[in-house]
């Protein structure tokens, strides 16, 4: 099973009456990947999520999860796999530790390890000192902290959190992203995360996936997505001093140029294929100054908002 | 199996350490001691004049004194409130804070939660219904002397098992309508609704129906007279409680021979002795059977409808 994927949807869909809330989805995702599930609210990432689960049913298709068919044995997929739901809810009565020796009891963890596993897990997640404390008097950043060291005490294989960072001050963000990223590496664990916060993404992610109305619009690293977008087009920016119109002529006649935009002494140059020597040659030719050139690249925001206006 | 005694053990720890579960013991057992103590009392006198009476023991759970009813009275009406209170929001609850999805996604049966809080409850149920009874039988035993026999403890037993079904009755409805309604205000109003219509107005609907179905007035026939009290009666044993009422009214007074409306004829001649306890139990069976079957069934509705409730919050 060495090169079979750790999370396999294979035709998965999901239909609530008319609507069809995820449609003839296929993702794989690879041992001790960071894979960030992206889509717009109500696109389905959740419903996704809770079938490769085995909370919900699939309408058609098979999800598999280390092997393990999520709907048939979703007991073996739920050992193995560390769940993080959206807006994650602890017993506020109880205290933290409690409430993770519940989980524990739950996973039939042995007690000693139970307990021991628990003080760690409080480590591991920055919480070492509110163990004894109700959860009730917990901001929302550390519920999310507590929730990923309770999805830890089971030692899973595989992680997929719902939105881990939603509704968190930007320092609180950037803590759960570390801790995942602490994971991953650490732990050699497979990480799933689903949000809508895409500059978070890129950063921690090896590969993304974009799900639009239920329907994985694109699939690959943030770069592999971009070029793809470009579709052979790149679009070059060049600042020449000065930039005569001259200079506009003469790169508007290399091959492959389509348009050259001037504002000031910056050029946006469009073109079908690699033109940046021609350009060059072209701005000393004209005897200016070629201060930069840079060619554009997508940003995972730009791509994600082509793909879902595309979609529409 | 593991995970259901590991959701069992934590409703069970909260129901013990719940404020209103806490409260509803307290009044109940407050009222319940009050209540044998007044009974005790005229047990007293009353033995003084009449040493050879029978099930004198029996009496300290059954006698009314003045104004407060007797010890299963207050089991019987606070006895629902506890089911209610105990089961009100076991579900609703744990989907609106976000918990279920959590418990849910750990490697249990989805069956172990719902089967473990609804016997979560029961064994609350059991252990406080016990040592109620056992707190007022120490106070009976003191205040009058009498031990029990043993035909008393069996129909005390028989009480108690009742009870503990019946008020899982309503433990299973409240729970039922924790997984029908999203929000717990609107399932504990609709569960104490339903307890108050079965209750109390169960009594005045049936005595207006059979009114107006079969019209009767002092000079009516005999016939008409009973077939009136038979339709009452018939619509009253719609309801749980009726049911509960006449079961544990013949289980502890061996005296209650009948349940039905008897004519003056029927009982000339007739020796006023207490039934044993298997004819008690011949006269209830139908009562105690439904008992429990009702409890079954509001469980298996509560049970098939969440096992296909979607968990999305």
């Amino acid at each position: 099973m060495a090169d079979q994927a750790i999370i396999d949807a294979t035709n998965l869909s999901k239909v609530y009456g008319e609507l069809v809330a995820v449609n003839r989805l296929n993702l794989q995702v690879q041992e001790g990947e960071i894979f960030g599930f992206l889509g717009p609210n109500g696109a389905g990432k959740t419903t996704t999520i809770l079938m490769l689960l085995g909370l919900t049913e699939p309408t058609t298709g098979a999800a598999r999860v280390c092997g393990y068919n999520s709907a048939r044995e979703p007991l073996k997929v739920k050992r193995l796999t560390g769940y993080l739901p959206e807006n994650v809810g602890f017993y506020g009565e109880l205290t933290a530790r409690q409430n993770l020796m519940y989980t524990a009891r739950l996973n039939a963890v042995p007690e000693k390890l139970a307990v021991s596993r628990v003080s760690e897990m409080m480590e591991v997640v920055g919480l070492p000192d509110v163990g004894d404390k109700k959860v009730a008097e917990f901001s929302r950043g550390m519920k999310q902290r507590l929730g990923i060291a309770d999805v830890l005490i089971k030692d899973p294989k595989v992680i997929i959190l719902d939105e881990p960072t939603l509704g968190i001050d930007p320092d609180g963000s950037a803590r759960i992203l570390d801790l995942i990223v602490d994971l991953s590496h650490r732990r050699k664990m497979t990480i799933m995360l689903s949000s809508h916060m895409l500059y978070q993404v890129q950063r921690i992610c090896s590969r993304v996936g974009i799900l639009v109305k239920g329907k994985m619009v694109a699939l690959g690293s943030v770069d592999q997505l971009g070029k793809k977008l470009e579709a052979g087009k790149t679009t070059l920016d060049v600042e020449a001093s000065p930039a005569t119109p001259e200079l506009v002529d003469s790169i508007k006649r290399i091959p492959g140029v389509l348009n050259v935009e001037k504002s000031g002494d910056l050029l946006t140059i469009a073109a079908d294929k690699e033109v940046r020597s021609l350009v060059a040659k072209a701005v000393t030719q004209t005897r200016s100054a070629l201060l930069q050139m840079r060619l554009q690249d997508y940003t995972l925001e730009e791509i994600y908002l082509r793909y879902f206006r595309e979609a529409h | 199996m593991r995970g259901m005694l590991a959701v069992f053990w934590k409703e069970v720890s909260d129901h013990m350490g719940s404020r209103r579960f806490l409260i509803l013991f307290a009044i109940i057992g407050l009222a319940g001691l009050w209540a044998t103590y007044v009974a005790a009392q005229s047990i007293r006198s009353e033995l003084a004049s009449n040493p050879d009476s029978r099930f004198v023991f029996l009496r300290v759970f059954t006698s009314s004194s003045g104004l407060l009813p007797p010890f299963v009275s207050f089991i019987g009406f606070f006895g629902p409130l506890v089911g209610l209170a105990l089961g009100f929001d076991a579900i609703n609850r744990e989907m609106s804070e976000g918990t279920m999805s959590r418990v849910l996604s750990q490697p249990l049966y989805r069956d172990s939660v719902i089967n473990g809080k609804f016997l979560a409850g029961v064994a609350t149920i059991t252990v406080m219904l016990l040592s109620l009874i056992l707190i007022v039988s120490g106070l009976g035993l003191q205040l009058i002397g009498v031990p029990p026999t043993q035909e008393e403890m069996l129909r005390l037993l028989l009480f108690v098992m009742t009870s503990i079904i019946y008020i899982a009755f309503w433990l299973g409805l409240a729970i039922l309508f924790s997984i029908l309604f999203r929000r717990t205000a609107t399932s504990a109003l609709g569960a104490i609704a339903l307890w108050v219509f079965l209750s109390f107005f169960m009594v005045m609907i049936a005595g207006a129906a059979a009114d107006a179905a079969i019209p009767v007035n002092e000079g009516s026939p005999p016939e008409l007279l009973v077939r009136n009290a038979n339709l009452r009666q018939g619509i009253m044993r719609m309801s749980p409680t009726t049911l509960y009422d006449e079961a544990i009214g013949t289980i502890v007074s061996p005296g209650v021979r009948t349940l039905g409306p008897v004519l003056v004829q029927q009982v000339q001649g007739l020796i006023p002795t207490p039934l044993r306890l298997s004819q008690s139990l011949n006269l209830v069976w139908p009562q105690l059977t439904t008992i429990v079957a009702l409890t079954l069934v509001v469980f298996a509705i509560g049970y098939v409808r969440f096992m296909r409730q979607e968990i999305r919050a």
